[in-house]
């Protein structure tokens, strides 16, 4: 990209709060590298500028968390939450991503190269999240709007309490949460899945093959007098 | 929240560097527990018989020298080897437990015992982890393995006897990040076979109960599958017995653990950070355990 500055910040010279406070910023259409993370958390958060952000390494929790419009890519894998809240903008991880991966994001994408662990979309209000390997337990518990895919296998309780976001599997579900249902796999759900594959770049997932998962809607209304267990 | 974290050297190599390598690690976990701090070293430098009784003193300038004189007056030995650390003190004696932990009791019951065993030693105190750390000299401790604990209270009092880890069987110690729902029932059935307790501590309990497991014939990953049916609430625990390093995580797995194998040791924690400076962690193989499953490790 012509026009475009390259800078380098390394968390061994900066703390994260300093590190955060130069990217802020930065004008539109930056690239930075961000070196020795060492597992840091809190990096690249509440970033609102076009930046290209790639940290070079492993990385801890919250990464890119809160942003509305940065792209950010990480050269590891990263700890719990990464993406939390993102409003929009993407957010790769090279490796494997810990739990809560892109909780109650709004929007933007989250791709994950690896394998993430549980609860990945917990809450999710609109973002899209794809995941190239498994998920663990309770991914897409309560989530209320935007897409999961996974490629791999998912893990127990997969889409526990789901409200409007819809989960699509590649591999094998270990088990379905409460209220979570396996549902037609539609020419737009083929459709939709298709062009996630290519954005997030995988090549291993078949959009014809996955298995659509989404909410039997029978926990939308509480019923006080069901079963009067109480 | 609290921090747990552990190292087991599977290169002897590495034995005389374990407290330099660990201190950092609680350094860093010491944002999940501020409150007080703790660590369970083991080391094999004792001749063979011998135990050694990790001793917490009532406060500073305890006379060290008086209590060793009582207890080999009270024991009928000549022999008892004091080593004093800190405020505390760690005796070497060949006396077994059957008959030291009833003079420890009984010589001066301000004294408290955190642990026992050929191998482990027991230091914790209320503070951040690095003032603790510097207080006992744990970076200058070798040794083949050790856990430790950062603790930020939410079930009992702020002090040094609730501190982690809870050592209550030869070389058994446990460190606990989470909170049990259901202790005081697991602790009355306890004490109705006879166990002791020496905190209201919920951590206390599951120690207790281990021990208690693994006296009737369990072995850890046993007493640990033990610990997932009796025990409700949040839990990620890590214990270690004798050679043997273990882990588990409730069936959410909602406080966190992230594991790294090298060919040279294991290391386990409560967050990456705390393993990113550990010597080839670049290269070692890192992983979440997985709810209700048991990970044991021995050297």
């Amino acid at each position: 990209m012509a026009g475009v500055t390259a800078f380098e910040l390394s968390c061994a010279e900066l703390s994260v709060r300093e590190i955060n406070a130069a990217l802020s910023e930065l004008p539109d259409g930056s690239v930075v590298r961000i070196t020795e993370p060492r597992g840091r958390h809190n990096i690249a958060v509440g970033l609102t500028g076009r930046l290209d952000i790639t940290i070079a390494g492993n990385a801890g929790y919250f990464v890119a968390g809160l942003c509305d419009g940065p792209d950010v890519s990480v050269e590891g894998f990263v700890g719990w939450s990464v993406g939390e809240n993102l409003q929009s903008g993407t957010v790769r991880v090279h490796g494997n991503a810990s739990e809560c991966a892109g909780a109650s994001a709004r929007g933007g994408l989250i791709v994950i190269d690896g394998d993430a662990s549980s609860r990945a979309g917990i809450s999710l209000k609109g973002g899209t999240i794809a995941i190239a390997g498994d998920a663990g337990h309770m991914s897409g518990f309560m989530a209320q709007a935007g897409t999961i895919l996974i490629g791999g296998d998912a893990a127990d309780s997969l889409g526990d309490s789901l409200y409007e976001a819809i989960i699509y599997v590649g591999g094998k579900v270990r088990s379905l949460g409460a209220d979570a249902q396996v549902s037609e796999l539609g020419t737009d759900d083929v459709r939709l899945v298709g062009e996630l594959v290519r954005s997030a770049g995988f090549s291993h997932i078949s959009a014809e093959d996955v298995t659509k998962i989404s909410s039997a809607k029978q926990l939308y209304q509480f019923d006080a007098l069901k079963d009067q267990k109480y | 929240m609290c921090g747990i974290a552990g190292l087991q050297l599977k290169n002897p190599g590495l034995n005389p560097e374990l407290g330099e390598l660990v201190v950092p690690m609680l350094d860093v976990l010491a944002t999940r527990g501020p409150d007080s701090t703790g660590v369970a070293v083991y080391r094999r430098d004792v001749p063979p018989g011998a135990q050694k009784y990790s001793l917490c003193a009532p406060a500073s300038g305890y006379d060290w020298v008086g209590y060793l004189a009582a207890f080999e007056r009270a024991a009928g030995v000549a022999d008892v080897e004091l080593r004093p650390r800190g405020r505390d003190a760690v005796i070497v004696t060949s006396v077994s437990p059957d008959r030291a932990l009833p003079l420890i009791a009984g010589i001066d019951p301000s004294v408290r015992l955190f642990g026992h065993g050929a191998a482990i030693e027991v230091y914790k105190d209320v503070g951040p982890a690095a003032e603790v750390c510097a207080r006992y000299g744990v970076a200058d401790m070798p040794g083949f393995q050790a856990i430790g604990h950062t603790r930020m209270a939410t079930e009992s009092a702020v002090t040094t006897e609730h501190s982690h880890p809870f050592a209550v069987a030869p070389d058994l110690a446990l460190v606990h990040n989470g909170s049990f729902s259901n202790y005081a029932s697991v602790r009355r059935t306890l004490a109705a076979d006879g166990v002791r307790f020496d905190t209201d501590n919920d951590s206390e309990v599951a120690a207790r109960y281990i021990a208690s497991e693994m006296q009737a014939g369990a072995d850890l990953a046993d007493a640990l599958r033990g610990v997932i049916k009796t025990f409700d609430g949040f839990f990620t625990l890590l214990v270690a017995a004798g050679q043997s390093i273990a882990i588990v995580r409730d069936s959410f797995a909602c406080k966190p653990m992230v594991v790294a194998e090298t060919a040279d040791y294991v290391a386990v924690a409560s967050e990456y950070v705390a393993l990113a400076d550990l010597p080839g962690v670049e290269k070692a193989d890192v992983f979440e355990p997985m709810p209700e499953e048991i990970y044991t490790w021995q050297v």
